[in-house]
């Protein structure tokens, strides 16, 4: 009764050589549910160049989620701004540029995207930590960062102001407790500031 | 004949009903706590591990968070154990030549799984999911302990039938609001310690929270949650 005779998941099986239960997927085996027929959706390419649009619309819930898995998977070496100071780059990882240097900034989205798909140099890939949907409104939320990190006097609404100092209480660097907050994005996540065409549907 | 039990063998007699009532009660007694006792239960007991892993210092020292490496936890029954190859996104270049973690390399060069010891291990006829309890609000820490103090795991309760129910009795005692599920220092709320909700509604006491988020998750009825078939069927 304690160990009944079926695998949960990770269990041990002796009849292979590997002991994997789960085996692996057959190379060219497509999983009901899991025909990649939209190309530019999972992988950010047009032909053989980065797209530069969001392949769903950007709602203020996906640059949330966005913010939320940015948090997880990218800040621990990129940091919550994109500067690259990260916590396990200060612990010696390599330095990642900054977001915001001139040439990431005009980089295309499907170029994060395509980053995430497939690593970059020294960068792991987060193809199996996260899923496209999830990459997306993470890069759309890199668009955001740069955004915010790179904002103007005329991007400030009329009849606001920019504050000098942040209000009391305001911690400008969020600690670890903040992670996983589901709170809005920060100030200049206008929907419209990453390129969304809205046109296809989800898959 | 002479009598063969003298007078005060009636008193024997009783004293030893009373002596075995005593004495079969306290061997059940006994074996109950042992039952329970982590001698049982492996409660508290660190397990030695292929690898040293060490949650202190990859969550309370690098702050990463539980869903970097547990990435199926919101979604799924099971939380999932990382593959090699989410080591190697930071060992590819860090401590490389450690030889604590030479089998992380080598299953990561050989493709062979690293084979961890269990440390929660519940028998096979309980059903269990983590997705409803992280989405309704139970934090990890409330199941887990403090695991980012651990620097080797170790289960931080007994998983019995009773500890299960101590919760779905009472629910109330112990949820926070969803977005506080993955934070190991969230603090239950107090006279010093207020806990706001996204609406801007503040607590300062952890029955009046429980009570609320109770309602905002629809959490079902007691008798619901703890029937025999939601856990055995
Ligand atoms: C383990 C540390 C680490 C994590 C986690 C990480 N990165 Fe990186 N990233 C790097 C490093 C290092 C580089 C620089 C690579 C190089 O130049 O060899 C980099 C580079 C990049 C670049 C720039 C590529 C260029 O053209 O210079 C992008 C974009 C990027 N990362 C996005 C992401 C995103 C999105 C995530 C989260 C899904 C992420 N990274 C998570 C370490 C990391
Ligand atoms: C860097 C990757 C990583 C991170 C981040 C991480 N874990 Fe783990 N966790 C592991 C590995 C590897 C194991 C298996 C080895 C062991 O049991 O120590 C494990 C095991 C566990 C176990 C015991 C599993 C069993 O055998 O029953 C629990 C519980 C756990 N983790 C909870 C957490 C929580 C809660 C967090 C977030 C606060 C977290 N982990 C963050 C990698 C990670
Ligand atoms: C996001 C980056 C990251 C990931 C992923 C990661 N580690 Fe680490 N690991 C570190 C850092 C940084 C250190 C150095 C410890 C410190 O200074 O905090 C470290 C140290 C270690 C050490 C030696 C020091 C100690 O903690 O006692 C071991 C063993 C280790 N890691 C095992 C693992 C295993 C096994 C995994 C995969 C489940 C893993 N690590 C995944 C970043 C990472
Ligand atoms: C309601 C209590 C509860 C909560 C909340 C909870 N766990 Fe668990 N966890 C368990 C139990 C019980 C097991 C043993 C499951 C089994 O043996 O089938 C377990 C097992 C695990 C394992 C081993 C793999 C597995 O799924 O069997 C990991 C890793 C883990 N938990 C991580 C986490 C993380 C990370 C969180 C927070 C997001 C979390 N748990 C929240 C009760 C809980
Ligand atoms: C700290 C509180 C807590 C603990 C401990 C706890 N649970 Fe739960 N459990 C909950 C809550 C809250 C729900 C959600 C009930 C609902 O949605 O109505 C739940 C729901 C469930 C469900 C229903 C899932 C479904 O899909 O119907 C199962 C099964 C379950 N728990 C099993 C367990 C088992 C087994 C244990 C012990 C190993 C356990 N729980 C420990 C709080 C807890
Ligand atoms: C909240 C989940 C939950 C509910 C509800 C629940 N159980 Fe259990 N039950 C468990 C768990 C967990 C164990 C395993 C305990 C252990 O590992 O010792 C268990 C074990 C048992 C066992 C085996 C005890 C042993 O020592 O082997 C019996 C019998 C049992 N339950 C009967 C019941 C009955 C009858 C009900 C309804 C009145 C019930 N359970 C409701 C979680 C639950």
């Amino acid at each position: 009764m304690q160990n009944q005779p079926y695998y949960r998941p990770l269990r041990e099986n002796d009849f292979y050589a590997d002991k994997r239960s789960a085996r692996p997927i057959i190379q060219g085996t497509v999983a009901r549910g899991h025909l990649e027929a939209d190309t530019y959706f999972y992988t950010g390419k047009i032909g053989s160049n980065d797209g530069d649009y969001m392949p769903f619309p950007v709602t203020a819930e996906v640059m949330a989620r966005g913010q939320q898995r940015f948090n997880i998977y990218c800040a621990p070496c990129h940091s919550e701004l994109g500067d690259g100071n990260g916590m396990i780059v200060q612990r010696g990882f390599k330095h990642p540029p900054s977001y915001n240097t001139e040439r990431l900034r005009k980089a295309p989205i499907g170029y994060f995207f395509d980053v995430m798909t497939n690593g970059f140099g020294a960068m792991p890939d987060y193809a199996e930590q996260v899923p496209p949907q999830d990459r997306w409104a993470i890069a759309a939320y890199i668009r955001a960062l740069q955004l915010s990190q790179h904002a103007t006097e005329s991007d400030v609404l009329p009849g606001e102001q920019i504050a000098q100092q942040p209000p009391p209480g305001v911690n400008v660097s969020p600690p670890f407790d903040t992670q996983g907050a589901t709170t809005a994005a920060p100030a200049p996540a206008k929907p419209n500031a990453a390129p969304a065409n809205g046109g296809e549907a989800k898959p | 004949m002479a009598q063969v039990f003298h007078r005060s063998a009636n008193t024997i007699a009783r004293a030893s009903i009373i002596g075995v009532v005593v004495v079969v009660s306290v061997l059940l007694w006994a074996a109950l706590e042992v039952q329970r006792s982590p001698y049982a239960t492996y409660q508290n007991v660190a397990q030695a591990q292929p690898v040293p892993f060490s949650h202190q210092h990859h969550v309370g020292g690098d702050g990463i968070d539980c869903r970097y490496c547990h990435t199926s936890v919101e979604n799924s029954s099971f939380a999932g154990i990382p593959p090699t190859k989410t080591c190697m996104n930071c060992h590819s270049q860090i401590w490389t030549n450690a030889p604590m973690l030479e089998p992380v390399r080598e299953s990561y060069r050989t493709g062979q799984s690293l084979i961890w010891t269990r440390v929660n291990d519940l028998p096979d006829f309980v059903y269990f999911d983590h997705s409803i309890h992280i989405n309704k609000g139970v934090g990890c820490a409330s199941c887990h302990g403090p695991v980012d103090k651990m620097p080797l795991t170790y289960a931080a309760n007994s998983l019995q039938m009773e500890w299960c129910l101590n919760c779905h009795r009472a629910p109330e005692k112990f949820l926070r609001p969803r977005d506080q599920v993955f934070n190991m220092r969230y603090e239950p709320p107090s006279s010093q310690n207020k806990v706001k909700l996204d609406d801007g509604s503040v607590f300062t006491d952890q029955i009046a929270l429980g009570n609320e988020l109770k309602h905002r998750y629809n959490i079902r009825s007691i008798e619901g949650i703890t029937s025999c078939s939601t856990c055995h069927r």
